[in-house]
């Protein structure tokens, strides 16, 4: 399979005035053609700001510092504004987080969609008009000329995302990025919506980056999974291989935080305790070691390189080493 | 949307109504009538003067009266100046205040939309600054003050322009600018506050996503958002420049509706007076409404809550 | 990779550490402090209000001349030793006046905004808790008041109150202050009813109603010191505002009449003369300026820091 993206030890910072906030620390994964992956993570873990330093648009105080990202074999880091803008809506396309608020509420949805058609596709406003309607469709959109000309505030939220996902579509981007779409929705329309990406990514063969807090999301789409904890990727792998054999204590505490509705005896549920790490002063050893169950001298040291466990499959964990102790993961098999 | 605006006219029509008959019993309470102040009357020289004008009649006649001819658009006659009416006053006052208020009005909006743009695209450096420190000159110097040192600086020390009249368009300039500029410091600095505000929003985020030029998502996403807030602060700003009118005609020596508001207040000249004030809120109300309707022209969302 | 097998050893997890909360917690009005103190500029106008209000009340005590006596061997000076912003027309310390003028100025000012933010918190926390139909008649009200300039107000009830024939003997002071807090109180009301609106809904309001408490000791207890972020702000912005309308009156001759001097008065009769003694319009014209000014940044950082959406 050819390989769409692939990002070397990507760092971005934040120079805040209270100092240097690094949000992304050296971070590398790849992803293949018509492929889907999942980066699952909690708040602050970087997954969002790796997205936005891929898209380039970081805010003010946002750089990225070190790294490469080679779209299609071009390194995204070094390209110019003018460049990017070709690439934004065109080769990559993103939806976000909150459908209420990331479309314009004075401008038509119609309008909206039509205007990544106008400026890539060269489309005049017919075309645009038409290409619009059947992208609205696609997304199982109901009346979709109707639903052109009207307002974003006269949709609801499952239908808001569907459009969102159309506008980031109509131009048959290389890429979707998809940052926490069915968070802001109900589980039922998650769940249509998560079936609408994989019904995309089947029939356009659209590569797929989703990224979610919600490894129960993640299972259902995505062919390959990266967890990341304090702007570091903690373990990568394939679906099977981190939900079978998960070798990282964050990974771990994930899927002990899921709760198990095939359980027939009341369990507790088991959160992660503590917080996340402070970036302003990032730790030197491995950033999960104050939450970790397993935290070993070492780990306060040095930080983990990535091990490999199987080919395709990698944990940032010094339990990985073959000095360490022999650790068994605590959870069932086979969760989800 | 059509019955939002017949409410609203609605409603217009009351407020006017009520002003009026507020303003007219505020008159009837002013110490002294328009002829007790100056010329020595005898007392039945006096009495046929109240018989003449009608003050001599229970002030509710006096009111159905008034209402009977404003209806008739007859502001009835001036007490102060005899033989000239209300309505001869505006007619040769309100073009000039009209003409000069305009200007400052687009003057004030112009320049300001252009410098909370300037500013808020860049935030913290020194086109922010340079623009926020004219803008709060501008808010916080009261308007007659910035007349006087603009009349000492320009006119009388640089003798660039004329202190007083409008002879020519270039007289304009001088009290347009101060007129206007306590006007456009406050477009500035809302429309500074208000695009900073959408900038960080997420569908400005997401129509860069889309590929769109900073151009295009700044000058089509961004400012029209940014553009209410500003539409709404049309009527407070069309007030302001009326009022401010009073003190500027008269430090410009300009033969406007402000110069014979004040004069009718000295005078104690009823008729100008209510006259004037009736015309100023009927301007205002109406303007108000216009805005309104403007607004919901903006902002679709607007047009489902009314 | 070769590492020392002693340090594979465990390390116990340190409970209490995890959930240490990183950074203090502070209440709402600390926090808001705090960040006040970080703007400078506000800082530096709540310095010059408080010298102001401190020189206007002590100011003229310390001072031998007063602001009345006339003594035209001397009038029109410059400054100088013995007159340090100079003598007015009739020969009158200009500095003294000009404190004087700050007295009347600002207790004209604060006076009137106090009466505004009685009546509107009243009016506003009123219409708003109550809702339906009260508040449409109530701000049906407010907006046939809003729709006229409260200067066209201001300027009629003057007129009417005044009577040139016998100043009063405050000089009008009191029909400045009647007439301005009969007109300004409208956008206190209004800014107290939307935040009333806004919290009504919340649930502690809920709760205080459920545990009993009357509607009265709900919106004094409950829902104005919530609202007391936007209430500050919109009285600190109204100071300046009065001082402007004192000022305005007083230039078109319908403010503080003589021997009184407020700021406004006293450039008014600057006025006349002007182009040979600017300086006696200057004075005034700058403490007129530089108090609005004050109050302005005053303001404008207290909203900064009350708004809860920039706390960190």
């Amino acid at each position: 399979m050819e390989r769409l993206l692939e990002i070397n030890n990507l760092k971005t910072s934040f120079f805040t005035h209270v100092g240097e906030v690094q949000a992304v620390g050296g971070v590398s994964f790849y992803l293949n053609k018509g492929e889907a992956l999942g980066i699952v993570g909690e708040s602050g873990s970087g997954k969002s700001v790796t997205m936005m330093s891929l898209m380039r648009l970081l805010t003010d105080t946002g750089k990225i510092v070190d790294g490469e990202i080679l779209f299609q074999g071009k390194d995204l880091v070094k390209a110019s504004e003018k460049e990017m803008e070709t690439i934004r809506g065109n080769e990559i396309g993103m939806i976000f987080q909150d459908p209420l608020t990331s479309l314009n509420p004075v401008f038509t949805v119609g309008n909206q969609i039509m205007e990544p058609l106008i400026k890539h596709r060269g489309l005049n406003k017919k075309e645009a008009f038409n290409r619009s309607v059947q992208m609205l469709s696609l997304v199982g959109i109901p009346s979709p000329e109707k639903r052109m000309i009207q307002y974003p505030h006269e949709f609801s939220g499952g239908m808001r995302q569907r459009a969102m996902i159309a506008m980031a579509l109509c131009c048959d981007p290389k890429l979707l990025i998809a940052d926490e779409p069915t968070t802001a929705l109900d589980v039922t329309i998650q769940a249509q919506i998560l079936e609408l990406m994989k019904d995309i990514k089947q029939k356009l063969n659209t590569s797929i980056i989703l990224i979610t807090h919600d490894l129960g999301v993640v299972a259902d789409v995505c062919a390959r999974i990266n967890v990341m904890y304090g702007g570091l990727i903690a373990e990568t792998g394939s679906t099977k291989d981190l939900f079978y054999n998960p070798r990282h204590p964050y990974t771990w505490g994930l899927l002990n935080s899921i709760p198990n509705h095939k359980s027939e005896v009341r369990e507790k549920l088991k959160p992660i305790e503590g917080q996340p790490p402070d970036l302003l002063k990032p730790p030197v050893g491995c950033p999960f070691a104050p939450r970790c169950d397993y935290a070993m001298k070492i780990c306060e040291q040095q930080r983990p390189p990535l091990f490999q466990i199987a080919p395709e499959h990698n944990a940032a964990c010094w339990l990985n080493h073959p000095n360490a102790p022999k650790t068994k993961a605590p959870v069932g098999r086979g969760r989800i | 949307m059509l019955s939002f605006i017949v409410k609203r006219i609605f409603s217009t029509v009351i407020t006017i109504f009520v002003v009026i008959t507020i303003t007219f019993f505020l008159m009837r309470l002013m110490p002294g009538g328009p002829f007790s102040s100056e010329k020595k009357q005898t007392a039945q020289a006096l009495e046929n003067l109240n018989i003449k004008y009608g003050l001599d009649k229970p002030v509710f006649v006096q009111y159905t009266l008034y209402l009977k001819r404003l209806s008739h658009g007859d502001l009835g006659p001036s007490m102060q100046y005899e033989g000239r009416t209300v309505n001869s006053i505006i007619a040769y006052s309100l073009p000039v205040s009209a003409r000069l208020g305009v200007i400052s009005m687009i003057f004030a909006m112009l320049v300001g939309v252009y410098m909370g743009i300037v500013a808020a695209l860049n935030q913290g450096k020194w086109q922010d600054k340079l623009c926020m420190l004219i803008a709060t000159v501008g808010i916080t110097v009261p308007s007659f003050v910035i007349a006087t040192l603009l009349i000492y600086v320009f006119a009388v020390k640089l003798h660039i322009f004329n202190a007083i009249g409008l002879s020519s368009p270039k007289d304009y300039i001088l009290p347009a600018i101060a007129l206007g500029g306590s006007a456009m410091a406050f477009v500035a600095r809302l429309g500074r506050s208000a695009l900073l505000d959408v900038v960080r929003q997420d569908y400005i985020r997401v129509a860069r996503a889309k590929g769109l030029s900073k151009n295009v998502v700044i000058y089509k996403h961004a400012l029209r958002n940014s553009l209410i807030p500003i539409v709404t602060y049309i009527g407070p700003l069309l007030a302001g420049v009326l009022t401010g009118s009073f003190v500027i005609e008269g430090l410009f020596g300009i033969p406007g509706m402000g110069r014979e508001f004040i004069a009718s207040i000295g005078n104690r000249d009823y008729t100008v007076l209510l006259g004037f004030v009736v015309l100023d809120a009927t301007f205002l109300i109406v303007a108000n409404l216009l805005v309104d309707i403007l607004y919901a022209v903006i902002d679709p969302r607007i047009k489902i809550e009314a | 990779m070769e590492i020392n097998t002693e340090l594979f050893e465990k390390i116990p997890k340190d409970e209490k550490k995890l959930n240490e909360i990183v950074r203090p917690s502070e209440t709402y009005f600390q926090d808001a402090w705090r960040r006040l103190k970080q703007n400078k500029l506000a800082m530096g106008g709540l310095v010059f209000v408080i010298f102001i209000t401190i020189a206007a009340i002590v100011g003229p005590m310390l001072s031998h001349y007063n602001y009345y006596s006339q003594n035209f061997r001397i009038s029109n000076q410059g400054p100088s030793a013995a007159h340090w912003l100079g003598t007015d027309k009739f020969g009158r310390d200009q500095f003294v006046r000009i404190l004087y003028g700050a007295r009347i100025s600002l207790s004209i000012a604060y006076i009137a905004s106090l009466l505004n933010l009685v009546i509107g918190i009243l009016y506003g926390s009123i219409a708003g808790y109550a809702g339906g139909n009260v508040d449409n008649i109530m701000m049906r009200i407010v907006d046939v008041i809003w729709s006229v300039p409260s200067m066209i107000y201001v300027i009629l009830l003057m007129v009417i109150l005044n009577k040139p024939d016998h100043p009063a003997s405050d000089g009008g002071m009191s029909s400045i202050i009647l007439a301005m807090a009969i007109s300004f109180w409208v956008v206190m009301a209004r800014i107290v009813r939307s935040q009333i609106m806004a919290l009504k809904e919340q649930e502690f309001v809920l709760a205080a109603k459920i545990s009993g408490a009357s509607s009265m000791r709900i919106i004094l207890k409950h829902l104005i010191p919530n609202s007391m972020g936007p209430i500050i702000v919109t009285m600190t912005m109204s100071v300046p505002s009065a001082i402007f309308t004192e000022a305005f009156l007083s230039f078109i001759g319908l403010g503080i009449s003589a021997p009184q001097a407020s700021w406004g008065s006293l450039a008014s009769e600057a006025l006349d003369g002007y182009q040979l003694y600017p300086l006696q319009l200057f004075f005034p014209a700058m403490a007129i300026c530089l108090t609005i000014l004050a109050f302005n940044f005053l303001g404008d950082g207290l909203r900064d820091a009350l708004d809860p959406k920039m706390r960190k």
